[in-house]
């Protein structure tokens, strides 16, 4: 799988339309600070709402990323892990955050961001309870949505981001709950 | 640093959802309370862009400039054109339309022109949105609306309150 690294540049470099980050930066914060306005700080909400979001995004997004890079499909889930950090992270966001801590049965891994374009410039709003939302939660649905997509049923979710906390790693856990069975059609076996 | 033009595409589609659902949540039946949230995201985003704008530039002070900057300089770096024609009655009011607005240009559906207009809508409140926050961190304030009879073309109606 070392080719992956090459198919999420080569899609970068020749296939997409890039624009200024800022406008992305721009665009998601003002959501946020609204969902944060709407839900008077319910902090749990927001972050439903943006893995909603996310997830709904994912379930989209995949049908770009597979028609672009004609990835074949994942061997197993460590392939599925550098397929979500070094093509989708890299073919959409420009960035590739590293894979690390995998469980001993492979079924669980974390991405770890050093840098992350939804958060540029962004500070918590200024109350107690501010540490409990993931501002950047939208990535968590994303790769739920997306992986949902490829027949895998996963769990994604923060386990600590540096906007919190600049003395902690960004980082994602992504946990494997099952491969999905395809769907064959009856009578057709 | 840049990021995929389709990320952001992304992000404005669902936006629409996310805004009806939250009202929804909230017990709000008034879908122009959706609309309403829409367009704030799009003035929170143009303060925004202004802000980075006037970082290295003089300050505009002339109502007509800003709104000519708004058409070129602005529309530019959203929507990689310019607005291709601005109209004004030299006292407040200030028409600017773009013949093929670049979000909507992929927005065709097989509905009559009315319905289509009112499937972009939503979607329209968002760059109607970052005209009224762009103007507002000039100092002008102002109410934008927006119409699309014919897409991909749309107008959008500016007056300086």
């Amino acid at each position: 799988m070392s080719k992956v690294r090459s198919v999420g540049e080569e899609v970068w470099k020749h296939k997409t339309d890039k624009i200024n980050s800022e406008l992305l930066t721009l665009t998601y914060g003002s959501i946020v600070a609204q969902l944060v306005a709407d839900f008077d700080h319910d902090y749990a909400k927001v972050n439903k709402q943006l893995d909603k979001m996310g997830y709904n995004i994912g379930l989209r997004l995949i049908e770009e990323l597979l028609a672009k890079t004609g990835l074949p499909r994942c061997q197993n889930f460590r392939d599925t892990a550098e397929a979500v950090a070094k093509v989708g992270f890299k073919m959409f966001m420009n960035i590739t955050p590293t894979i690390s801590n995998w469980s001993v049965d492979s079924k669980q891994f974390s991405l770890v961001f050093t840098e992350n374009p939804l958060a540029e410039f962004v500070e918590l709003p200024d109350k107690p309870n501010a540490r409990d939302l993931w501002y950047s939660n939208i990535y968590a649905g994303v790769i739920r949505g997306a992986l949902e997509m490829v027949q895998l049923q996963v769990e994604a979710e923060f386990v600590s981001d540096a906007v919190q906390d600049p003395s902690l790693p960004t980082e994602i856990r992504v946990r494997l709950v099952k491969v999905l069975e395809d769907e064959i059609p009856p009578g057709e076996d | 640093m840049e990021v995929s033009a389709s990320a952001l595409d992304y992000l404005l589609i669902e936006a629409v959802p996310v805004a009806r659902d939250v009202i929804e949540q909230l017990g709000i039946e008034d879908q122009d309370e959706a609309h309403h949230r829409i367009e704030l995201y799009g003035y929170q985003v143009g303060k925004g862009l202004a802000q980075v704008f006037t970082r290295s530039r003089p300050r505009m002070v002339q109502q007509l400039e800003i709104i000519k900057f708004v058409c070129k300089n602005l529309w530019e770096v959203l929507y990689k054109k310019q607005m291709d024609n601005l109209k004004t009655n030299h006292r407040d009011t200030y028409v600017l339309v773009d013949h093929n607005f670049e979000f909507c240009r992929r927005m065709g559906t097989s509905l009559p022109p009315q319905a289509t207009a009112e499937l972009a809508y939503p979607y329209l409140c968002f760059p109607a949105g970052i005209i009224r926050g762009f103007l507002h961190a000039m100092g002008l304030s102002s109410t934008v609306t927006v119409e699309a009879p014919e897409l991909p073309m749309v107008t959008f109606n500016v007056r300086i309150e």
